[in-house]
């Protein structure tokens, strides 16, 4: 059996894991903090 | 040090710098550890080439774990001295911790077909796993439930410390059910896997714990923001 595949595959699966949690989380963060910023900056 | 940090306006100071140095030494440390443990070591006398698996899969299944000790210690912070940061770190630990309790399981099941012959088995390490994976996702609606409603998120940490009791359950998992997945073969001082071989899981393992620190941070610093944004516009309405 080529084992191959299989590597690939989990490998792939932990990127788009890992890949995605950052992502949101950082899309979370500069969104909530930018939303803060602009309330602040607001007379 | 915990008291210190409890302070939101302390907490950013700290935090801001800290979020980028985590997240791109630990993306360095993965890739590093990551084309070494796929091009630099030798395939496993057994287990051939599959055996690569092993530098996601253990990372994976020690932050799942981790990530839970993690919640509970900030639960128990949150009971014992009122901090609203330590509840708020327990929010934003768990879907980090659920996520590489998923990856545990998902590589895992990758890593046993060719392996075992089998993507699944109602095996000890397995299902106590797979709960785990269930009381995270459990923890992250009822916390949501909590806030949604006003709650003073007592119940969430009563939870989170209770939880801590599935851990010994995932440890030892393999030595009171010996059935399929392997006993255990990497200690805190020693291991039973050949240096030639174990070298990159200590570039990826703690690579995966400063990406998952930096995770943490990021959703604690999402979470403060919106908190402000919040308490603004009731000032603003309450004028």
């Amino acid at each position: 059996m080529n084992h191959w595949p299989f590597i690939f595959a989990a490998y792939g699966a932990t990127l788009l894991g890992v890949g995605g949690l950052v992502l949101a989380s950082w899309i979370g963060m500069r969104r909530a903090e930018a939303s803060a910023d602009s309330l602040k900056r607001r007379p | 040090m915990i008291h210190a940090l409890a302070n939101p306006a302390r907490f950013l100071k700290l935090a801001r710098p800290l979020t980028p140095v985590l997240l791109w030494a630990g993306v360095a440390l993965v890739l590093f550890g990551g084309w070494a443990g796929l091009t630099q070591t030798p395939p496993d006398y057994l287990q051939k080439e599959s055996v690569r698996i092993l530098y996601i899969h253990v990372p994976a299944a020690t932050l799942g774990m981790g990530g839970w000790a993690a919640l509970a210690a900030a639960s128990l912070a949150y009971l014992v001295w009122r901090h609203p940061l330590a509840s708020l770190a327990a929010r934003a630990i768990a879907p980090a911790g659920a996520v590489f309790a998923a990856l545990c399981l998902i590589t895992g099941s990758i890593w046993g077909r060719p392996t075992w012959g089998t993507w699944w088995e109602w095996d000890g390490r397995l299902t106590s796993m797979l709960l785990l994976f269930f009381v995270y996702v459990a923890w992250i609606a009822l916390a949501r439930a909590d806030a949604d409603r006003g709650g003073d998120a007592r119940v969430p940490a009563l939870f989170g410390v209770a939880g801590t009791v599935l851990l010994p359950i995932v440890r030892y998992s393999v030595v009171w059910w010996n059935t399929l997945h392997q006993g255990q073969s990497i200690g805190l001082t020693s291991s039973s896997i050949d240096k030639s071989m174990l070298w990159p899981l200590f570039f990826t393992g703690p690579g995966f714990a400063l990406i998952f620190g930096a995770v943490v941070l990021m959703r604690m610093r999402a979470m403060l923001a919106t908190q402000k944004v919040e308490a603004r516009l009731r000032r603003m309405a309450a004028q």
